[in-house]
């Protein structure tokens, strides 16, 4: 244990905006799992392979001489169309199955996808440059590099349009209308169908942006995705579906936690932090859960 | 006419299970020498097991053509037998079982990496297998007694005391601040013994000691603590994702270190990912081209390096180098035992005291090479932005002179 973090302001003040930056771009990621989960009922292990999937997209431009920023427009676009295509091959089947069915479906998918991208990218640990440089505050004393911030900025843009899009757009209101009921929007003439691959569709979009800016942050790898898989259904959990304001805080708020669970217990125990993490409010929300049907009881 | 049918079917099933055990009972056919390897072809390890294989493959084709191996009067020529472990413990260990049971390889080389090496050394210990292995550095290898394993590369806990040692000279014989921040597998964790013991005995003192994990992509909470303690030196060693997150986040970060030494910068092809950034930058490697040992096969490291790189399109790792060597150790023991008995070889083995344009191989007790130190290079980079890896220490194969203390950022 090392409380370092506290006994330094700058170091604390360091720890909060590296968390929140980091968090928001976790939030983009758990949003479009939100989304699928709650319009298909389906939890998507392969979600962070298809953020990975994302970033070899920006990477592979950055490598042609394009700026991976751009990586943000075309990534999910890309993605969007090999989202629909798992839904046509996979996920279309498992739709209205049980739920231990889709994940043991989706597990699949993210083997494969690791597997396919190992053997088309290699094994090799890579990144993209973007050459943003850093904005220093405090007298130098906090460095926040201007990808971070960059990522951040996107993430909330893409979050904000989406919002506005589910709103305003024919196909939005289908798609929200479908999470609500299925089937009586069917009656009503939506064509579910479509509304499901497009929501897979959205969702791998959603993830390709969330990919190219980590390939502009961190780096990647074809067996890096679980942990954003982890991540990201850990916030869900805590927020609930269809609850984006919730998505967003607790995204923050993991990021964070993410950030002073690595000055405090140190670098090897952040990802299990968050596992921890993440079976402590099973616990708690299971036993909530149990005394509310008591209440109803 | 149906029971002459039979028999004649069952006679050429016997006839076809005999010849397919002929062939794969025999370590030595003909004139040639069976090896056989598990190598990472597919998974996290592939692009290095690719370098491993490429070595080999290099080396089986140079001295088959410069003449092969004469034992007894009689010229044999090298083979390999090939499997993919998919970089997987489990199955490295189990394709060693069948390679030395079923197939009847009587001589075996390493796998790619410590863990995979240190999964089939019990099998191939067990048959009294001769293993000279190029790629597993884990310093746990060389102290379970093990008789058939031979490493030509030096031990893991050497990597980067030599790091240590450049800095206390820098700073005129006197004690220095280290921060450390080293993964959690085998292979991280005996260079960080080996900084450990460098530090003890130059009277030093660490300040800062991470372990980073397996799915590192973030050290910024390391590298806050950097700035905040000012070490003059940082030490990292987390493959090569460690060594890409370091030099991206130091560099975003703006962190300030006198001296910065890393493992794997080689195979993370550092100053290609990051150009100017990973200027500086010490990393320590098992060979470099410049290095001016010769041999007879590959005549010296530039000349290795120009040749593979003719053939493979690439310039050649330190893990293409090393398993080169392997096979020139190979063919020098089967040479001076004279004879394919495996106690023999192994025997010869352990006698080995030879040159090659590698390095140095000569094998202690334990089966590591002793004979070997290990090189540092230092990124540098010209105006134009172009950067090269050059030797500084030690400081007899050196090409440059050490640039220290590493310029501020404010200064670049």
């Amino acid at each position: 244990m090392d409380f370092m973090v506290f006994q330094y302001p700058m170091i604390t003040v360091q720890a909060c905006l590296d968390g929140l930056l980091l968090g928001i771009l976790f939030a983009l990621i758990a949003y479009g799992m939100a989304l699928q989960w709650g319009v298909m009922n389906i939890i998507n292990i392969a979600q962070g392979d298809l953020v990975i999937l994302g970033g070899y997209i920006a990477y592979f431009m950055y490598l042609y001489g394009i700026h991976p920023a751009w990586g943000v427009i075309v990534s999910p676009i890309i993605m969007y169309f090999i989202g629909v295509g798992i839904y046509k091959l996979v996920i279309n089947k498992v739709v209205d199955r049980d739920l231990f069915i889709s994940i043991l479906a989706t597990f699949g998918i993210s083997i494969l996808f690791m597997q396919l991208m190992n053997f088309a990218f290699g094994a090799d640990v890579v990144l993209a440059n973007s050459g943003y440089g850093t904005t220093m505050l405090f007298d130098n004393n906090v460095t926040l590099p201007n990808s971070k911030i960059f990522s951040a900025v996107i993430s909330i843009v893409f979050a904000i349009g989406l919002v506005i899009y589910m709103k305003k757009s024919k196909l939005g209101r289908a798609i929200r209308a479908t999470a609500q009921n299925s089937r009586a929007a069917k009656i009503l003439g939506v064509d579910t169908e479509k509304v499901y691959a497009a929501t897979f569709g959205i969702n791998a979009a959603l993830c390709g942006v969330a990919g190219a800016l980590i390939s502009i942050t961190f780096t990647i790898h074809p067996y890096m995705g679980l942990p954003y898989t982890i991540r990201s259904f850990m916030i869900v959990i805590v927020a609930g579906l269809g609850n984006l304001p919730g998505v967003a805080m607790s995204g923050m708020g993991l990021g964070v936690f993410e950030e002073f669970a690595d000055y405090i217990l140190g670098t090897e125990f952040r990802i299990g932090a968050v596992f921890l993490l993440l079976v402590l409010i099973l616990v708690y929300r299971r036993f909530k859960l149990s005394r509310k049907r008591e209440y109803l009881k | 006419m149906k029971i002459s049918r039979t028999i004649l079917s069952f006679i050429s099933a016997i006839v076809i299970l005999f010849s397919t055990s002929v062939t794969s009972f025999a370590k030595v056919v003909g004139d040639k020498i069976v090896l056989g390897a598990a190598i990472s072809l597919t998974g996290k390890y592939s692009s290095n097991g690719v370098h491993t294989q490429n070595g080999y493959n290099m080396a089986v084709d140079r001295i088959n053509n410069m003449g092969g191996v004469k034992v007894g009067g009689k010229t044999y020529k090298f083979e390999i037998i090939y499997y993919d472990d998919e970089s997987n413990p489990k199955r490295a260990a189990q394709l060693a079982e069948r390679l030395i049971s079923q197939d009847g390889v009587e001589f075996m080389l390493g796998p790619y990496s410590s863990g995979l090496t240190k999964a089939i050394a019990p099998v191939t210990e067990k048959y009294g297998v001769p293993m000279v292995e190029a790629n597993g550095a884990s310093r746990s290898l060389f102290t379970k007694g093990y008789k058939y394993l031979f490493a030509v590369l030096a031990p893991a806990n050497l990597y980067l005391d030599v790091a240590i040692d450049l800095a206390v000279e820098k700073n005129n014989g006197k004690p220095v601040t280290v921060a450390m921040a080293f993964e959690q597998d085998a292979f991280s964790q005996d260079v960080r013994l080996g900084v450990l013991d460098a530090i003890k005995r130059t009277g030093s003192k660490k300040v800062i000691d991470d372990k980073l994990p397996k799915e590192l992509n973030d050290m910024a909470a390391t590298l806050v603590k950097v700035k905040q303690m000012k070490p003059d030196v940082l030490v990292v060693s987390g493959h090569t994702k460690g060594a890409l997150t370091a030099i991206r986040q130091i560099a975003e970060m703006k962190v300030d270190v006198p001296m910065l030494a890393m493992t794997h910068c080689d195979a993370a092809k550092l100053s290609k990912q990051h150009g100017k950034n990973s200027q500086y930058a010490l990393c320590a490697s098992q060979w470099h081209k410049t290095l001016t040992y010769k041999d007879n096969f590959f005549k010296d490291g530039m000349k290795y390096a120009a040749d593979f790189e003719k053939e493979f399109g690439y310039d050649p790792p330190y893990q293409s180098a090393e398993s080169s060597a392997a096979l020139l150790v190979f063919k020098d023991a089967f040479e001076r035992a004279n004879s394919f008995d495996q106690k023999k070889v192994r025997d010869a083995l352990a006698a080995t005291n030879m040159q090659t344009f590698y390095g140095n191989i000569k094998f202690a007790e334990g089966g590591q090479n002793v004979d070997k130190p290990m090189v540092l290079f230092q990124v540098m980079c010209d105006g134009s932005g172009k950067c090269e890896n050059k030797v500084v220490a030690p400081t007899k194969w050196a090409s440059a002179k050490l640039i220290h203390p590493i310029p501020k950022w404010s200064e670049r």
